[in-house]
């Protein structure tokens, strides 16, 4: 008998920066490898995916306009406090079922990761841009620009291949909906709380936990997404949402799951990323 | 006083039409077996030639051939090698430049001075810039060693066909792939004759083949599996079906698509400029052109005097004989597109737009429509929303810089857009929040092979020109 009960967090969505329940009222059971109760999920409806759409676009305008270098900024400081919460994220990932060095050790490397990709904020559109030698009397140049809302569907991996689903994808601008691992969704949770105290803006990153193939169609098919993440979702769901993606020819990344180890390219930033060519004339 | 223009025509002796071209695939021209079709001057409506259909039996053995000269012959070559097959197509492309400007006006009705001094040195240029990329593509930023795809199946459009094939086969091959092409049904000769370019070349069979044929011999190309990458010029809602069935595959896609941009004029702007930038911006191509500066934003105070400058300017457009080095507005490619002109027009007036046209003798054959601008538009009306593809302006106004963004970014579309002031900080304000992947700035309708262009939402995704442009034809 412990000496006192402990207090148990309400593990809830992440939308718009604040943290409701589902709408439908849904919940459901996370268990550990051994299927013990571990706690009740938010499962997420149609509806708090649209919620969660109209927040990420709301805060797309302010978060594509802050300069590069905050942006650097904001992100290093989720870092920080990623970093903070340590033990919490350790505790988490064991009861996903990961032994005590390999939960210390995906945390690192998630904390490792977030930083690898903040510094990115202000060196992508000098590694992906250019200036264009153009056969007349025209200065011209091409620019990278966020390319809106993008979807995330995040893989299993329950932090490191978050981290490195969401981190890219918000880095260039973009704001995200990201659905989390569906059996292993409280580190997901745990994460927005930390971005919720990083100076990140409310909606750039918004959360949401449940069935993974219910909510997936609904984000492949919205107009208002631009771009869909598709790492997380089962083979053989790929092709239904491709069509749907289709529909708006939303910009699609679907990368091998696995492999979070290793240090990334910059394939799944450059993935959510518009060129813009501007010409002007040059004369007196 | 008033001078008269005398008719400047362009001999059209110079290019020897064939009565019937059929496909090219491994080298030769061959037999279609799907239905023949003839390609029409579209300023006399006279047939030009009949053309061999392409169907899926076709297409597959295109694509095989395509398949055999990757693994045999283009992709295993030293890129230096190819490099010097891209610039031979480059100098035979300047050396035939006059016979293409006139068969491209003959089959497309664009001006002679357009396919004389835009497309036709661009596609050059596009041959010429693209030459250079296939022995240095490790520095292009795609990793050390980038691997070609394979075949890619390359659909194009009507309105530019030959700068169009440029744009695709130039970047494809240079990367390494090989191609099958198929221009549009409309426009197929300039394709033809660039086979014959190919073969003055001593290109290796195979490594271009090109398809005619209709919508049908298209989706046979796009849903080859034997085709590794799609590449399309066209429209949204093909682009749309062409995404659809590639998913599930492993197919790459590149899509450029549909436009209706906005052109912005602010009340500082250098008025008789911006005139011609509006003009060149919606008439230019007769307005057959996917980044068309269809939709002309003003700001109210100028609105007025812009607008009467606008028309005076319009009334000087000559409008009539492709072959005419004087006209400034050639034919409407077809019957079929002079029709949904006619309709959406229709409906500009119907939804209480006011139309206008200078005077403005049409010939008696061929198809034809004057150069058009309507007053009045409410954002809401067909005309301010879908892509007419002609010669149509629809004019807005805006009262402060940030109507004018939201306006202006108020459409599915984003391809390109148009800004004019003579205040620097308000372009880079303005180009900065416009969702548009090409922005020109006190200019309008320039192409450069070194200047990547291609759009935001639903105008496709991919860029063509530039560094950026090889990357839809490597595996990085």
């Amino acid at each position: 008998m412990p000496d006192r009960l402990s207090v148990r967090k309400t593990y809830k969505l992440y939308i718009g920066g604040a943290f409701p329940r589902s709408e439908s009222g849904r919940s459901y059971p996370v268990a550990d490898p051994k299927g013990n109760f571990v706690a009740n999920a938010s499962q997420a409806s149609r509806k708090d995916v649209r919620d969660a759409v109209v927040a990420a676009r709301k805060a797309f305008g302010g978060w594509s306009a802050r300069t590069a270098y905050n942006r650097a900024q904001i992100l290093y400081r989720v870092a920080e406090m990623l970093e903070g919460r340590r033990a919490q994220f350790v505790d988490e990932l064991r009861q996903a079922g990961a032994s005590k060095s390999q939960a210390a050790a995906e945390t690192d490397a998630a904390v490792d990761r977030w930083v690898w990709y903040a510094g990115w904020a202000d060196k992508l559109a000098a590694v992906t841009g250019s200036a264009n030698p153009v056969s007349g009397p025209f200065f011209n140049f091409s620019t990278p620009e966020p390319t809106g809302v993008v979807a995330v569907l995040a893989p299993d991996s329950p932090l490191l291949g978050l981290v490195s689903t969401v981190a890219p994808a918000i880095v260039s601008g973009n704001t995200a909906v990201v659905v989390a691992s569906e059996p292993a969704p409280l580190a997901a949770v745990t994460l927005a709380e930390v971005l919720a105290t990083s100076d990140l803006p409310g909606g750039v990153v918004n959360i949401l936990t449940g069935r993974r193939a219910e909510l997936a169609p609904w984000l492949a098919s919205h107009l208002d997404v631009n771009a869909i993440d598709l790492t997380g979702v089962a083979d053989d769901q790929e092709k239904a949402l491709r069509e749907a993606a289709a529909e708006n020819l939303k910009r699609v990344l679907r990368t091998a799951p696995g492999g979070w180890d290793a240090v990334p390219g910059t394939e799944r930033m450059t993935a959510f990323l518009e060129v813009k060519t501007v010409w002007h004339p040059m004369g007196i | 006083m008033v001078f008269e223009y005398a008719p400047a025509p362009e001999s059209a002796a110079i290019v020897d039409v064939r009565p019937s071209y059929g496909l090219f695939v491994g080298g030769e021209f061959t037999d279609g077996h799907g239905e023949p079709f003839k390609s029409v001057n579209p300023a006399d409506e006279t047939v030009l030639a009949e053309i061999a259909r392409a169907d899926e039996g076709d297409v597959d053995r295109a694509v095989a051939a395509a398949r055999t000269a990757f693994e045999r012959v283009w992709g295993p070559m030293p890129g230096a090698e190819r490099a010097k097959y891209l610039y031979r197509i480059a100098r035979i492309v300047q050396e035939r430049s006059r016979e293409l400007a006139v068969l491209e006006s003959i089959d497309n009705g664009k001006p002679i001075r357009e396919s004389r001094d835009v497309d036709v040195p661009l596609v050059a240029a596009h041959f010429f810039y693209y030459a250079g990329w296939a022995d240095k593509l490790g520095h292009a930023g795609f990793g050390p060693d980038p691997r070609p795809l394979g075949v890619a199946g390359q659909i194009i459009p009507w309105n530019f066909p030959l700068l169009m094939l440029a744009w695709k086969i130039a970047p494809a091959l240079a990367c390494g792939n090989t191609v099958v092409l198929k221009p549009a049904e409309t426009t197929p000769l300039t394709a033809l004759l660039f086979a014959d370019i190919c073969r003055q070349a001593d290109l290796p069979p195979g490594v271009v083949n090109i398809v005619t044929g209709a919508g049908d011999t298209g989706r046979a190309l796009a849903e080859h599996p034997g085709v590794d990458k799609v590449a399309f010029t066209g429209s949204t809602d093909v682009g749309r079906q062409i995404a659809r069935s590639a998913a599930g595959t492993a197919k790459r896609l590149t899509l450029e698509l549909g436009g209706k941009a906005a052109n912005i004029v602010f009340e500082d702007a250098a008025l008789d400029q911006a005139v011609e930038g509006v003009v060149n911006g919606i008439f230019f191509n007769q307005g057959h052109v996917c980044c068309a500066g269809s939709r002309l934003l003003v700001q109210e105070s100028v609105a007025e005097e812009l607008l009467e400058r606008l028309k005076t300017r319009m009334a000087t457009l000559r409008v009539g004989d492709p072959l005419d080095k004087n006209t400034d507005v050639g034919a409407i490619n077809s019957a079929a597109q002079l029709a949904r002109i006619r309709e959406l027009a229709d409906a500009g007036e119907a939804e209480g737009a006011e139309r206008w046209s200078p005077p403005c003798e049409l010939p008696p054959q061929g198809f034809w429509f004057a150069p058009t601008v309507f007053t009045g538009v409410a954002q809401s009306h067909r005309i301010a929303r879908e892509e007419i593809f002609g010669p149509v302006l629809s004019m807005l106004t805006f009262r402060t810089p940030e109507e004018a963004v939201t306006k202006a970014n108020n459409t599915p579309y984003g391809l390109s857009a148009g800004i004019w002031t003579e205040k620097g900080s308000r372009i880079l304000w303005t180009a900065q929040r416009l969702r548009a992947g090409v922005v020109w700035a006190n200019t309008f309708n320039k192409f450069d092979p070194a200047s990547p262009f291609g759009g935001y939402k639903e105008s496709g995704f991919g860029r063509e020109g530039g560094r950026h442009g090889l990357e839809g034809y490597l595996d990085a």
